[in-house]
């Protein structure tokens, strides 16, 4: 396996099949660069603001309700900034970019299908999330269900994708980190786990909202200077740019037609689907609903987000053509300085080597300095959603059966970040050598076949009993986990046996309607009282749905 | 308390307008949304080179690139235009909603 796909896939939103439309294997490993000083003075800077801030916030962090959800007083604007910010993970800018410069027009198709989950949260899920949740969304799922049970159920699927998502982003963080820096893999991991925990532990959801927004900015901002400067040697013209791109890329006027990437249709609609309702069972993104004061501000979050990912896939597919000529024109870029071989540093520095080529090494430390805030604004959402899930579910609402105090509620949640953070830089080094590329694939997946199905029945059909949220859950988390080991991602490239005994790398489209019809089957079949009066339930809970009347608002107001 | 609160306002005639006209709102977009991707992830299997085509005669721009173009802005501006409607006008019916039912509760 290259190290081209393992990154790709490893930093974050690539889901496994990026392995198969990330070209043709590169070989060779990644050599650490040398000590990238621009990169470094930028990121002291980054995290000198961010520590600021952690200082400010953690003043304000008291309340269990601070430190989950900022109080809820995140605006719209700020959280719509901060949604971005999570969606757009390094391997947006890098991985995406590579595939346009790889792929041509199959990067944009890949970008388009990120996008078009965000309309769908919008109209079908985000006020009834903000009305019902509070602090995680078990709050939903369990609300007129068995507490213990059905959020016991949430915390390990959370948990699963939580740790497989975070496992991946602290691979892919520290060889890139090692790439872009000149810094050892280990010292990479430490630094990034060590400042993931310091931004929950003391400023919870405000410092991890703030780190995103800014980061969130700094990436808005790099990407678009690159592509200005970039487009200007075209003249601003895109006709000129996609002529010379398509007169010199190797797959010619091929360029600008789908390639491989979505010729099968399973594989095509399985990825579909994945990206789109695995976002919305993402329990880090799903947080982020609940950081606003009502469902006006939720649904407005969701508005900016959209926008500012919208426009950014935009930006990145010009740098990517941007970068075909630029940078695959350009010897000085090429191992052994020759054109259409292997790119220094591997086949996701397109951007950077165009950040370097058109704004020199103070864009290229710029740019890197994002890509590892990126990484940290990343991992701490996730840490701060597996530590809730660990102490608002498992331990406030199933140990203590909700009689936990607010002070022993954060405490636990504190050991619980310093010990995901423990979990993540030891998993991160005894990895390093492993071939991580399934696990963002299966974090995408479980959280489309386990949480969202759960979730989305538990706030449209009357229907659902603890019974059929039980199996739907557990059923839809066992078979993406039992789909994606048994594909080629897992039983061929890290078991290493000749063929996969699941033919297809996405297990969406098989996983999810296996969680839906265990949910419909056990919850009709649930005939016991329990399950009538969870059924009644439903009539109180869709009014609030609708109307957002008992919902938890604001502290301020 | 609570119970009772939520009972007087599912049978306000109201509340069955609100929820029968923003559902059939956030459907309809959605299955907008829904239809044009998946007909796009379809065209994208069985018709790719369809989308290769320049879209006028020489141009550099191709129909698939003017195709996505236009659902990156156009499922954009639907949410503007849901956000805009579920923000005004139906918030307002149920803030409407609940002060009725609060006004009747004491």
């Amino acid at each position: 396996m290259s190290r081209l796909p393992r990154i790709g896939t490893a930093l974050g939103l690539l889901t496994a099949s990026a392995s198969a439309i990330a070209g043709p294997p590169l070989g060779g490993i990644m050599e650490k660069q040398p000590t990238n000083w621009h990169a470094i003075i930028m990121f002291c800077l980054f995290v000198g603001l961010t520590m600021g801030i952690t200082y400010w916030a953690a003043s304000r962090t008291k309340s269990t309700s601070d430190f989950y959800t900022a109080g809820s007083d995140i605006t719209g604007f700020q959280n719509g900034l901060a949604i971005a910010g999570d969606y757009m993970s390094a391997a947006t800018l890098l991985g995406l970019s590579a595939m346009v410069y790889g792929q041509g027009y199959d990067g944009y198709i890949y970008m388009l299908a990120f996008f078009a989950g965000w309309p769908i949260i919008l109209f079908l899920m985000a006020e009834r999330l903000r009305n019902l949740g509070r602090f995680t969304f078990s709050d939903i799922t369990a609300y007129r269900l068995d507490q213990g049970k059905v959020r016991t159920m949430a915390a390990i699927s959370s948990l699963t994708v939580v740790c497989f998502y975070l496992l991946a982003q602290m691979v892919g963080a520290g060889q890139l980190i090692k790439l872009l820096f000149g810094l050892e893999y280990r010292v990479a991991i430490f630094i990034v786990g060590i400042l993931m925990m310091f931004y929950v532990i003391f400023g919870g959801m405000m410092a991890t909202t703030w780190v995103q927004i800014i980061k969130a900015c700094m990436l808005l901002f790099g990407g678009t200077l690159v592509m200005l400067l970039a487009m200007s040697q075209f003249g601003f013209s895109y006709h000129v740019l996609v002529e010379r791109a398509t007169a010199v890329h190797k797959l010619g006027p091929k360029l600008m037609y789908p390639g491989s990437l979505l010729a099968d249709p399973v594989t095509a609609i399985s990825l579909g689907l994945g990206l789109m309702f695995g976002t919305a069972g993402l329990p880090h993104i799903l947080m982020r609903f609940f950081t606003v004061s009502n469902a006006k501000e939720a649904r407005r979050s969701v508005l900016y987000a959209s926008g500012f990912v919208s426009y950014f896939f935009n930006v990145i597919f010009l740098i990517g053509l941007c970068g075909i000529i630029i940078v695959g024109q350009d010897p000085t870029f090429f191992e052994g300085g020759k054109v259409g071989g292997k790119l220094i540093g591997g086949g996701n520095m397109v951007a950077m080597h165009l950040a370097k080529a058109v704004g020199g090494n103070m864009l290229l430390g710029f740019l890197a300095a994002v890509a590892f805030a990126t990484i940290l604004a990343v991992v701490s959402g996730l840490a701060l959603a597996g530590a809730s899930a660990i102490s608002h579910d498992l331990y406030a609402r199933v140990i203590m059966k909700g009689k936990a105090s607010e002070i022993t509620e954060i405490r636990v949640s504190k050991i619980a970040t310093i010990c995901l953070g423990i979990v993540a830089i030891v998993l991160g080094i005894l990895f390093e050598k492993q071939n991580i590329a399934f696990m963002v694939g299966l974090a995408f997946g479980v959280a489309a076949a386990a949480n969202f199905p759960v979730l989305i029945l538990s706030m449209y059909w009357r229907g659902l009993t603890t019974r059929g949220a039980l199996w739907g859950g557990y059923g839809g988390l066992f078979s993406a986990v039992i789909f994606v080991v048994l594909s080629k991602s897992v039983w061929v490239d890290v078991v290493g046996r000749k063929a996969a005994l699941f033919p297809y790398t996405q297990p969406a489209l098989f996983a999810m309607p296996i969680a839906f019809l265990l949910a419909y089957l056990f919850s009709k079949l649930d005939g016991s009282a329990r399950a009538k009066a969870e059924i009644e339930a439903f009539e109180d809970q869709y009014v609030r749905a609708q109307t957002g009347f008992g919902a938890s608002t604001s502290t301020k107001h | 308390m609570s119970s009772e609160m939520y009972e007087r306002m599912r049978t306000d005639p109201k509340f069955q307008r609100l929820v029968a006209r923003r559902g059939r709102f956030a459907w309809t977009l959605a299955f907008i949304v829904l239809g044009m991707f998946y007909g796009f992830v379809l065209v994208v299997a069985f018709k790719p080179a369809l989308l290769g085509r320049p879209l006028v005669a020489g141009g550099m721009l191709t129909i698939g690139v003017a195709v996505e173009l236009f659902m990156f802005i156009f499922f954009w501006v639907l949410t503007a235009v849901y956000v805009r409607r579920a923000n005004g006008e139906f918030d307002e019916m149920t803030q409407e909603i609940v002060k009725a039912a609060q006004k009747e509760n004491k």
